[in-house]
């Protein structure tokens, strides 16, 4: 999809007696990746970047879908189960699931989300190990199935057995931490669209995850980027999977609900 | 607040007492060689009013911090007239700033600039209290040291 070049208009703000700015409001038509105000972090993103993202042969993330496809395909585990033994054509029987995860799994009695529910198929119905958080087969499948879901509206169910977990997503959200004493907030509702240095910063959203990063060289789980802003204020992080990053997730795909599925997008 | 014990530790540590006023605000610092060392500061009408050492602050020390990544990293926030390729948004520019606000103002918005403004985004420069998961290694140290602050002042008020 194209879009047109960012025109900027800062509006300025005062708060308590102080001037500071407030998020940068733009008189663009980012068609579907602008849904009531909430934008994708392609609106963002420079222009070349979203260029990148635009055309599938430029675009790395790719390498990783067709690694997932290959994956799917594949014999692993004791049992000699693939993925499409069970499930068939990814193309149907996944279509949507990346859309509306992460899902309360009423057998764990909390949320589960992609990466693990993988996981789950592999230990408990193939017979075979799970995979390490953010290896290279992890994150072909996770972003091979994501990709199922391209285009479609990001959808998430936060009513429910979901609703606790989803409140402690958005605690984790507001919640000042590290020795910057900092929230997610500070950075991506107070001051989406101003800079940090030469970083300009976005809504934070989760829609483009799996992501293909280029100061990453590569793809990327949403909980790496996670814990990569917690290191940025300093403070201590949680593991990848773990559920304070997952009930989060749930959280930002709230944020990010109506937004289309970008993965793998690209990013800088 | 710290504690009368913690306050008699240091008034031991000073060698003179009566130091705190009623009203101050008390910090105790751990540094990293596991001495300790102690600052205490008394807030005022939204201002520090006394320097946290007794070396005066030296102006190009503080330029330095202000652009170094790893100690004031200031320009990820605020535009700063130095040399330099990116400045934040996300703070108000420091162009002038010398000539708005004191060095007594400029202290306190750099060692709690929460006490003005709980919302702020500002990181508080020199506060190890009060703070949720800092990472271990930079668990009980301030940002920036007593003499980086006053350093930090000191460039600060050349911005005329
Ligand atoms: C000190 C500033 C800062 C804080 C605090 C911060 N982030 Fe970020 N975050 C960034 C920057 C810079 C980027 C990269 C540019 C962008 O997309 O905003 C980013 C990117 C992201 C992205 C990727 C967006 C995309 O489109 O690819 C997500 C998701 C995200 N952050 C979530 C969070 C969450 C959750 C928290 C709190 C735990 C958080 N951030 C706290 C600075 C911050
Ligand atoms: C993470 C963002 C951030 C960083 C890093 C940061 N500041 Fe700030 N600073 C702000 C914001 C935002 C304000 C606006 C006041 C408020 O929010 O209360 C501010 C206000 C100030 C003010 C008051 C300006 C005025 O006109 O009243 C001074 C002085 C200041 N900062 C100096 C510094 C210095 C020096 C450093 C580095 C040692 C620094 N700041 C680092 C965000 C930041």
């Amino acid at each position: 999809m194209r879009a047109p070049q960012p025109v900027r208009r800062v509006l300025v703000a005062a708060a308590a007696g102080v001037a500071c700015f407030a998020s940068a409001a733009e008189d663009i038509d980012w068609g579907p990746y602008e849904v009531d105000g909430r934008r994708s972090g392609y609106t963002y993103a420079a222009a070349e970047t979203r260029a990148i993202q635009d055309d599938d042969f430029e675009n790395g993330g790719l390498l990783w879908v067709e690694k997932g496809a290959e994956l799917w395909e594949t014999a692993h585990g004791a049992d000699g189960a693939s993925c499409q033994g069970c499930h068939g054509d990814a193309a149907e029987s996944m279509r949507g699931v990346g859309a509306r995860y992460p899902v309360y799994a009423a057998e764990r009695e909390k949320l589960i989300n992609l990466e693990q529910r993988i996981n789950q198929c592999r230990t408990e119905r193939m017979g075979a190990e799970a995979w390490r958080w953010e290896s290279e087969p992890l994150l072909a499948m996770t972003t091979y199935l994501r990709h199922q879901s391209r285009g479609m509206a990001v959808s998430p169910v936060i009513d429910g057995p979901a609703a606790p977990f989803f409140e402690q997503g958005k605690a984790f959200y507001t919640k000042r931490r590290g020795q910057l004493d900092l929230a997610c907030i500070h950075c991506h509702e107070m001051n989406s669209g101003n800079m940090l240095r030469a970083q300009r910063l976005s809504q934070g959203m989760s829609n483009g995850f799996p992501t293909y990063r280029l100061k990453w060289q590569g793809v990327g789980s949403l909980h790496r980027r996670i814990r990569g802003c917690n290191e940025d204020v300093r403070a201590e992080t949680y593991a990848p999977g773990s559920d304070e990053y997952v009930n989060v997730e749930l959280y930002l795909a709230w944020r990010a609900r109506g937004l289309p599925v970008e993965t793998p997008a690209v990013r800088n | 607040m710290a504690s009368t014990r913690r306050k008699r530790l240091l008034t031991t540590l000073r060698g003179h007492a009566g130091a705190v006023a009623a009203l101050g605000i008390l910090v105790l610092l751990t540094a990293g060689s596991g001495r300790v060392a102690a600052a205490d500061y008394v807030v005022r009408d939204y201002a520090i009013p006394e320097p946290l050492t007794a070396t005066p602050g030296d102006p190009q020390r503080g330029a330095a911090i202000v652009v170094d990544r790893a100690r004031g990293n200031c320009l990820s926030c605020h535009a700063v007239p130095v040399d330099a390729d990116f400045f934040g948004t996300t703070g108000p520019t420091l162009a002038a700033v010398g000539a708005r606000l004191n060095a007594a103002q400029l202290r306190l918005r750099l060692v709690d600039p929460k006490v003005i403004n709980p919302m702020t985004m500002m990181p508080a420069y020199f506060k190890t209290e009060g703070l949720y998961r800092v990472a271990p290694e930079y668990a009980g140290k301030p940002i920036l040291s007593a003499q980086e602050i006053e350093d930090v002042v000191a460039f600060l008020l050349t911005l005329k």
